[in-house]
């Protein structure tokens, strides 16, 4: 029967006639409850654990444990992107005045120096706070913000919400040269190394992982690199289970039909506002461990543009509204900017390494464009469809 | 006084700069209903064309006039490769396209003009006036002469010629356009090379008179340029213009007047953008759709 | 008549929309000067129909305009080998006035009486002409169908396409639409291909009929033959 022969894949084609036998549905899932693919992914786990737990941490040198630890809290912002964008499908491109929201409250809580000046006095945020007790406060204060900022965008949709949040990190870096005093009176809140140190527990972990502390270099970046490891993996199994919740498909209701969710009695503004709360509080944490690589926080137009739109493409490279992706995302971006920024062939070629420099947003953009035409759903997106098509041609047809 | 009125006379004399642009905005909404994030950076790599043009020895009004007929041409051929393929994809897609246009527009026009500040002749010479205690720069009067030329002209094109109708058909109803024998994509082509070519002429004019030639020249300019365009409605040029204007001479005086601003202006025009959204989404100009079933 | 070549010939026609297939092989012909119906419930393949023969999908068979194949050719270039689409819904442009839409149905003409043609559609549906400076998207929907079709006839078309013009009209309009065609077509011998589920109206003023069932041609015959067709009668004249 020909009429069957376009079929994409995911749709059944109505059987013609009263010839066609029924179809059985197929189990959900990627691939079911395939035994290989079982096997596969429990290796991959196996080698995956063992190359980022102790691999990575114990044998690159600490700028390259710092690239992974940018790596990881990259993806971890576009991992919140995600929940706004992918799964609700709320464009945001300014993330990364979230992402600086969460660097300026941990580095300001554990600075003594600088402050925040406002109507007329001066705050503090804190004295010598330890990293990890920041935290919370960051998760707090940001989801706060981002469900404020949130609610206008019951009214404001599509391309308008995108510009909206354009202004968001167009103006947050003016917001902290206004208001905030760090070093040298500027807005940028530099710590110095006995702040960033790992605290004394760290210490009875076994030197196997943990360098022993008075190795002060390699203690920080492993400490670092470990912080950012359990975060993410505790945010990205969070992820997980919101995506099968009820709250998950109500964040896909309202992206796919708006209307249509209302009527089956979703509350539009609370999925809405909490998905915009939570994907700023993901953000915000990405920033407060940025504090741990970068020593310190600091907003400047162009950067806190440019991280924005990093955690876009990070986010469409690995694939929207899938789980691991935009974590995946994460490594591509910040591994093939540190590969392209490298290239002494291209810095010969133009002369000067500012210019060779240049040439990565104009690679990532031109790349970006020709993946919209070509893997419109990512990485992830992409390579599940392969795979489904893979496993439907070698498995018999149910009739 | 004095200082009010100069500052208005500065309020204009920038009003002017985001209308030009915000006009070019308002052609691509109207005619393919989206937001194109690169315009700024496709304005700033011509007037980098200009800029280079006047290096090889060309007088600057040839210079623009070159720069802004090829920037027609590029900007048709953007829609036909880039944009037409995603033109009714999500949002999302749109944003990453256009966003994507905007970094390697900026980073091609550094690595192909150089990193290096540059500076563009003038077009015309740099006099003063003084009009009834009022200090008149001859900026002021090209770009707003410039300006209402370009209106003038876009609306006897959109008014009274039978392709500015099409276009408007096609911004209407694409479907129906196609069915009585207009070539959609051709006018989607035309739309794009139009706003392309106002980019251009905006910029080459624009850069001289603000700053010298910089790969962030365009950026704040397109933030108010949206600004404008939202107030006005973003499928009215009329409404682009006077949009425009507000911005232009309420953000002066803001820089002038409100201290509580100081360094965080741009609340202004984003505060706009936002009010306008969220109260009046057509703008103030804009069309309300009326449509009965 | 001319001799032997139909102005529409349509054989073993098959379109759908990506993975559905909803046309599975349909034959058809026009005549110069005669009105066609097509019928049909809804999903049938009546509007399928009609975006295939004037390009505004894929399909595959023969589309033959005057002998000569349009298939694969581009709505636009369709328009201008002079078969002129009044899509269903009216394909109203509502933001321009009315006049201006019939100027658009013009646009791929280069002489220079259309300002006397836009008179002539005034003379013919009244209500256009005193709403003629008016946004045509604020008008009822009857007022809408008028000018769809005075749009698709200022285009001096041989031959137009009518996708179910009488739906969301009120019966009194309906009658007056179709009184208005049968007179254009007695007295211009203009050439029509309507698709319709108000068989009664469309059988009046048509020539000859199809019937179409799950995209394929169920009945054909004369007007007259498929008007008192018992099955016919039943399915679509509620008789």
């Amino acid at each position: 029967m020909s009429r069957t022969g376009e079929t994409a894949p995911g749709v059944t084609a109505r059987p013609a006639g009263a010839g066609g036998a029924a179809r059985v549905p197929r189990p959900a899932g990627p691939a079911g409850r395939n035994p290989a693919w079982l096997v596969t992914s429990l290796v991959l786990s196996v080698l995956g654990a063992y190359f980022f737990v102790y691999y990575v941490p114990q044998n690159y040198a600490p700028s390259r444990v710092d690239l992974f630890t940018e790596a990881l809290f990259v993806g971890l912002a576009a991992t919140g992107l995600n929940i706004l964008t992918g799964f609700n499908g709320q464009v945001s491109i300014g993330h990364g005045a979230f992402f600086g929201l969460g660097a300026y409250v941990t580095a300001l809580m554990m600075d003594d120096r600088a402050y925040v000046e406002f109507a007329g006095r001066e705050w503090g945020l804190g004295d010598g706070v330890p990293f990890l007790a920041t935290l919370p406060v960051v998760a707090v204060v940001c989801l706060v913000v981002g469900a404020l900022i949130g609610f206008p965008a019951l009214r404001v949709k599509g391309l308008y919400l995108a510009l909206v949040t354009l202004g968001l990190a167009v103006l947050f870096p003016d917001l902290t040269k206004r208001f905030v005093r760090g070093t040298g009176g500027t807005n940028l809140v530099g710590l110095r190394g006995a702040d960033l140190a790992p605290p004394d527990w760290y210490d009875w972990f076994p030197d196997v992982i943990a360098d022993p502390l008075d190795d002060y270099v390699g203690a920080r970046d492993q400490w670092a690199y470990y912080v950012a490891l359990v975060l993410v993996g505790l945010l990205l199994l969070a992820v997980h289970l919101i995506a099968r919740s009820r709250f998950g498909r109500a964040l896909i209701a309202v992206r796919d039909h708006e209307a249509a969710a209302e009527t089956v009695g979703i509350d539009l503004a609370r999925v809405k506002v909490s998905a915009f709360a939570l994907s700023a509080a993901y953000a915000g944490l990405a920033g407060s461990l940025s504090v741990l690589v970068a020593r310190q926080a600091n907003a400047g137009r162009v950067e806190t543009f440019q991280l924005s739109i990093e955690f876009l493409v990070a986010l469409v490279v690995g694939g929207t509204a899938t789980v691991f992706g935009p974590m995946i995302g994460g490594f591509l971006v910040v591994f093939f900017r540190d590969w392209i920024d490298q290239q002494q062939r291209l810095e010969d070629l133009f002369d000067s390494s500012a210019r060779a420099k240049l040439l990565s947003p104009a690679i990532f953009g031109i790349g970006l464009i020709v993946m919209m035409f070509f893997l419109p759903d990512g990485i992830v997106g992409g390579s599940r469809r392969a795979w489904r098509r893979v496993t439907r041609r070698r498995s018999h047809p149910i009739t | 006084m004095d200082l009010f009125v100069s500052q208005l006379m500065n309020g204009i004399e920038r009003g002017v700069i985001y209308a030009s642009l915000a006009l070019a905005l308002v052609l691509i909404f109207k005619t393919t209903g989206i937001l194109n994030f690169a315009q700024g950076e496709m304005a700033l790599f011509s007037t980098y064309v200009t800029w280079w043009l006047t290096e090889q020895g060309l007088a600057v009004w040839l210079a623009i006039v070159t720069s802004v007929v090829l920037s027609f041409l590029g900007g048709a051929a953007i829609e036909r490769v880039v944009m037409r393929p995603v033109e009714q994809s999500s949002p999302l897609v749109i944003v990453i396209v256009t966003i994507g246009l905007f970094l390697a527009f900026n980073s091609l026009a550094q690595v192909v003009f150089g990193v290096e500040a540059e500076v563009i002749p003038r077009a015309y010479p740099n006099e003063r006036w003084d009009v009834a205690g009022v200090n008149l720069k001859m900026d002021t009067v090209v770009l707003v002469g410039i300006l209402a030329l370009e209106c003038v002209l876009l609306w006897l094109l959109l008014q009274r010629t039978k392709v500015g109708l099409a276009l408007r058909a096609v911004a209407s109803n694409p479907e129906s356009s196609r069915l009585a024998g207009v070539s959609v994509g051709s006018m989607l082509m035309l739309g794009w090379g139009l706003a392309a070519a106002l980019g251009a002429l905006a910029g080459s004019l624009v850069v001289p008179i603000t700053t010298a030639l910089n790969p962030a020249s365009m950026q704040e300019i397109l933030v108010f340029a949206f600004a404008a365009a939202a107030l006005g409605g973003f499928d009215s040029p009329l409404g682009a213009v006077v949009g425009g204007l507000v911005v232009g001479v309420a953000n002066a005086l803001t820089i002038q007047y409100v201290d509580a601003l100081d360094g965080i202006e741009l609340l202004v025009p984003f505060g706009l953008i936002l009010a306008v959204l969220l109260f009046r989404p057509a703008g103030l100009f804009g069309k309300v759709h009326v449509e009965r079933v | 008549m001319s001799a032997d070549v139909p102005l529409l010939r349509v054989a073993e026609l098959s379109a759908g929309y990506g993975p559905v297939q909803v046309l599975h092989g349909i034959d058809f012909t026009v005549e110069p000067g005669e009105v066609v119906v097509i019928l049909g419930a809804n999903g049938a393949g009546k509007t399928t129909t009609l975006r295939a023969v004037s390009g505004m999908i894929p399909a595959r068979g023969t589309v033959e305009f005057e002998g000569r194949s349009l298939l694969g050719t581009r709505p636009e270039k369709v328009a201008r080998a002079g078969i002129a689409h009044v899509p269903q819904g009216r394909g109203t442009l509502a933001e321009l006035t009315v006049e201006e839409n019939l100027r658009l149905g013009a646009f791929a003409r280069r002489d220079a009486q259309v300002a006397s043609d836009v008179e002539r559609w005034y003379e013919v549906f009244p209500r256009l002409g005193e709403r003629r400076d008016q946004q045509a998207g604020s008008m009822s929907g009857g007022e809408q169908q008028m000018l769809a079709i005075a749009r698709a006839l200022m285009s001096r078309p041989k031959l137009v396409l009518l996708d179910e013009p009488s739906l969301g009209l009120a019966p009194i309009v309906t009658q007056e639409l179709f009184r208005v065609l049968g007179e254009l077509n007695r007295e211009t011998g203009l050439s029509m291909l309507v698709v319709e589920q108000n068989a009664g109206l469309a059988l009046g003023i048509a020539t000859r009929g199809y019937v179409l069932e799950a995209g394929t041609i169920a009945v054909t015959g004369s007007a007259a033959d498929l008007a008192t067709n018992d099955d016919v009668r039943k399915a679509y004249l509620g008789i």
